[in-house]
């Protein structure tokens, strides 16, 4: 099964100029599920919050390696963005709304409640010193 | 991004924001809204967003921290032509609980 996906592989250094790189990688990818204007826009939107919280959070020094990952099936689309940074310890609390580490760097704490709403599933996989995984999927061309 | 500010008579502040709002510009942004608001002291700031064409929570941050900047020297905000996408972001944010929509 696994190996009819259509899938594409990348790793970028957690660097924030990759973000918009990012979004268009995604955007291009997701483009052959000939997804509406929203969707599309709902899939960027969630990709950046995820890049854009390895770049901020997860890496102490430079140097540090992002992966985004992806895979597209009829009407489904999964995303997976990783890196091997400082990790989550409280996942629960991290993707409550409003909450952050960051204030100080006018952070919001409003990335992963984003990345909910935009996307069908969200999950968190994260091991303290070792790194993140945030999996997502949005179907598109499903009436709700 | 690109920010196009223009100096209004009584005292406003206005900024047209161009482009992708995210964290990579989020820092010259910042930096070009807070030379402008230290410098003209203005009773309002106003952030004409019609020119955005993405934003992520970055743009939060940035928005709330210019609230707090203009509201410590006594002024107030405003946020105008807010496109949808933007503006579901700014809801969910509950920004418009302190940021007139104008
Ligand atoms: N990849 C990651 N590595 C380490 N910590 C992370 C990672 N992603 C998120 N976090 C932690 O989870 C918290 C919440 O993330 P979220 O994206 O919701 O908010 P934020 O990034 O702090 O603010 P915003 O996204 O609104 O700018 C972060 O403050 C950070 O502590
Ligand atoms: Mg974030």
């Amino acid at each position: 099964m696994e190996q009819h996906k259509n899938f594409m592989q990348m790793e970028i250094p957690a660097r924030s100029e990759n973000e918009g790189f990012a979004r268009v990688v995604i955007g291009a990818f997701a483009s052959r599920l000939d997804p509406t204007m929203e969707e599309l826009a709902d899939i960027k939107t969630a990709v950046s919050e995820a890049v854009t919280n390895a770049i901020v959070h997860a890496y102490a020094n430079p140097g540090g390696i992002i992966a985004l990952e992806a895979w597209a099936e009829p009407h489904r689309l999964e995303v997976a963005v990783r890196d091997c940074g400082r990790g989550i310890d409280n996942v629960t609390q991290a993707m409550e709304p409003f909450y952050t580490t960051s204030p100080e760097t006018e952070r919001s704490g409003m990335g992963f409640t984003v990345m909910q709403s935009f996307m069908d599933e969200v999950e968190v996989h994260s091991q303290s010193g070792h790194g993140t995984t945030v999996r997502m999927v949005k179907r598109i061309g499903c009436e709700e | 991004m690109t920010t196009q500010i223009h100096y209004a008579p009584k005292g406003v502040l206005r900024v047209r924001l161009e482009g992708e709002l995210d964290h990579h510009c989020a820092f010259q942004v910042r930096r070009e809204l807070d030379e402008a608001i230290d410098w003209s002291a203005p009773a309002v700031l106003e952030l004409d967003m019609a020119g955005v064409t993405f934003m992520d929570s970055s743009g939060i941050g940035v928005v709330l921290g210019r609230y707090k900047r203009i509201k410590s020297q006594g002024g107030s905000m405003r946020v105008v032509n807010v496109p949808p996408r933007v503006d579901q972001i700014f809801s969910m944010a509950g920004l418009y609980a302190i940021i007139a929509r104008g």
